[in-house]
């Protein structure tokens, strides 16, 4: 279906959600990359050595949940910007979603803004928690949003109003 | 009067692919002639917002217009090319060798001991009701106005191809503040990455497989446009005609090779449509059926950015070594670019490409 | 229109001029392609087709297609995507295939 609609299926997403004990533990990518294609970024991006080497440069990546702690340095590197980094640990009630961002208005740290889903739907309301805007992610931002902890896994995309 | 430049190493396109070419032959030794009819190098990839596929060794992770930069600051600096911008090849002369070029408003000569024909590829068109309305363009053309020009190409686009070029332009309108309207594409399956159609379906735009469009509507320009389903047969079903108002449809249906002149030096050439119509026989160096004509990058069969580079620096070499240049080390660097090509068509989306490339081995 | 501000790209400041679409005075940057400075004054129709009469735009914009003929400065078949705008130029639609001998 993803081949079809560009949105990946929940048996999709199962294979690369990192699993509760480790959400619990506190922020970790999610790397939705599920197409084998020649591409290696991330496995040079990160240096906690979490994803592994590529055997073929067309293998989806492999990450070690273990050895992430959710720097978010592969998020910007990404070519397909495919990479997030999920927080669940943030709050009582809130999780924190660091998603990449390369569109106009910037959002400013404490505002308010609409949630998006995979569909780019609105599901819900969160806050900028901080815009992270460093040169190595070349105008790539990241964006840290908080968002209601039950959907950490469905917001990867926010929508900034023209005024605060 | 007109007199006949020489040189040792011609090579026509200033894209990934002629850089690259120009690049690797000029660090073996060679002396090179880069001709291109823009004023600056790059080709396509000055329009390319995006950062690239591949590993670090294709500038992965860098956007195309900082690779275009990169390329060329990289070629500039070898002090054995001469790059002539601003200069439009016209024909190469079969008898005696010799590329014209048109440079300054005069027509000009130069007679090269090699030559490689880096010349990319033009964008296809497809066949519907008032196509020829303006209002709609090739994907490649809206690009090209919108991020080398700073003008956007209207209010609402409907995006009719969702190939890479169709997905990423989709991504590029967005950036720049157009709405895009809806991607159809007539295959059941996205043809792009599927990380590109992720990123403009989270914006919440719409991508239609096996969806095609049945004729745009408009008096002057482009007002609107109706599309419909196919069938698993690939034909319209009528009754699932849906309006679109639309000022914008960008055709990305895929690119053709620019090989006029591979034709005009009397290349064999071979029609395979999965390398995007007619290409030349080639060596495993790039050497076309006629000796001391090689090729490089999308004229020899479209493809990415990434192998175009490859290809670039494997035809440079090849063309150098034959010359009696960089003898010491170029077997070792051929081999390595030949790995590299492999690596970027050993997967799933490389699987058209290796079918392709079977047909055309000389 | 123009692109005021975008997220990965800068535009530099460049030079404006003024020239002329069929006897109507606009503006447009020096050095950019006629076409471009058309399309963000609103004009997308560049010439008329030879047979049919049919009103065309660009298509390529790099040069490959000659669906943007017009005539500049009384010089038919002028790629406009690529030709560049100079200060003053007179740009017309072109109508057909347009008439060598009207330069002069």
């Amino acid at each position: 279906m993803l081949e079809k609609t560009g949105v990946p299926t929940e048996q999709d997403l199962a294979g690369v959600i990192p699993p509760r004990e480790r959400l619990a533990r506190g922020p970790v990518a999610v790397i939705e990359c599920f197409q084998r294609i020649p591409c290696n970024p991330c496995y040079t991006a990160c240096k906690q050595g979490a994803i592994r080497e590529f055997a073929d440069i067309n293998d989806p990546p492999v990450i070690d949940f273990d050895r992430c702690n959710g720097c978010a340095l592969c998020v910007s590197k990404c070519p397909g910007l495919a990479i997030f980094v999920v927080d669940e640990t943030y709050s009582a009630d809130r999780a924190l979603v660091k998603l990449p961002y390369e569109f106009l208005p910037v959002p400013a740290r404490g505002q308010e803004v609409d949630l998006l889903n995979r569909e780019g739907r609105v599901v819900g309301r969160g806050r900028v928690e901080r815009v992270q805007n460093a040169k190595v992610q070349d105008r790539t931002l990241i964006i840290w949003v908080a968002v209601p902890k039950e959907l950490s896994m469905e917001v990867r995309n926010i929508k900034v109003g023209d005024c605060q | 009067m007109i007199c006949v430049q020489r040189t040792e190493i011609a090579i026509v396109g200033a894209g990934p692919a002629g850089l690259s070419a120009a690049a690797s032959a000029a660090s073996a030794g060679a002396a090179v002639t880069l001709l291109d009819r823009q004023e600056q190098c790059g080709g396509q990839l000055i329009k390319q917002t995006h950062a690239f596929f591949g590993s670090e060794k294709q500038y992965a992770s860098v956007r195309g217009i900082d690779i275009a930069r990169l390329l060329t600051e990289q070629v500039r600096a070898l002090p054995n090319v001469e790059i002539l911008n601003e200069a439009t090849v016209l024909g190469y002369y079969q008898d005696d060798g010799v590329l014209a070029f048109e440079k300054d408003d005069r027509f000009q000569k130069i007679k090269p001991e090699r030559l490689i024909i880096a010349t990319g590829a033009s964008e296809r068109t497809l066949a519907f009701p008032n196509n020829d309305l303006p209002g709609i363009y090739g994907a490649g053309a809206v690009q090209t106005l919108m991020n080398v020009y700073g003008v956007v190409p209207g209010r609402r686009v409907l995006m009719v191809g969702a190939g890479n070029i169709g997905l990423i332009v989709s991504y590029q309108l967005l950036q720049a503040g157009v709405e895009v309207a809806a991607i159809i594409e007539a295959a059941p399956k996205i043809g792009g990455y599927l990380v590109h159609a992720a990123k403009v379906r989270r914006m919440g735009v719409p991508i239609l497989t096996s969806w095609t469009i049945k004729m745009a509507h408009g008096q002057d320009a482009v007002e609107g446009a109706t599309i419909w389903q196919l069938d698993e047969k690939w034909q319209p079903v009528p009754g699932t005609e849906r309006e679109l108002e639309v000022d914008v449809i960008c055709i990305a249906v895929g690119l053709s090779p620019l090989a006029e002149l591979l034709w005009q030096a009397g290349c064999a050439m071979k029609y395979v449509p999965e390398l995007g119509g007619h290409v030349p026989v080639r060596s495993e160096l790039m050497e076309t059926t006629v000796p001391g004509i090689y090729v490089a990058g999308d004229v020899a069969g479209v493809e990415e950015a990434s192998s175009a580079m490859v290809e670039g620096r494997l035809a440079g070499l090849a063309a150098a070594q034959s010359l009696g240049y960089g003898l010491t080390d170029a077997a070792g660097l051929i081999e390595e670019a030949q790995r590299q090509l492999e690596s970027l068509r050993c997967g799933p989306v490389g699987e058209k490409i290796r079918r392709g490339l079977a047909q055309v081995g000389r | 229109m123009r692109i005021k501000e975008h997220p990965i790209l800068t535009f530099p400041e460049r030079k404006r001029v003024k020239f002329t679409f069929d006897g109507k005075e606009l503006e447009g940057y020096e050095g950019e392609p006629i076409a471009a400075a058309l399309h963000a004054a609103g004009v997308r129709v560049l010439r008329h087709s030879p047979r049919l009469n049919r009103p065309r735009g660009f298509y390529c914009a790099i040069g490959n297609c000659s669906s943007c003929l017009m005539v500049v400065d009384g010089m038919p078949n002028v790629r406009v995507c690529v030709e560049k705008l100079k200060a003053g130029m007179r740009v017309e639609t072109q109508k057909g295939k347009g008439d060598l001998r009207a330069k002069d």
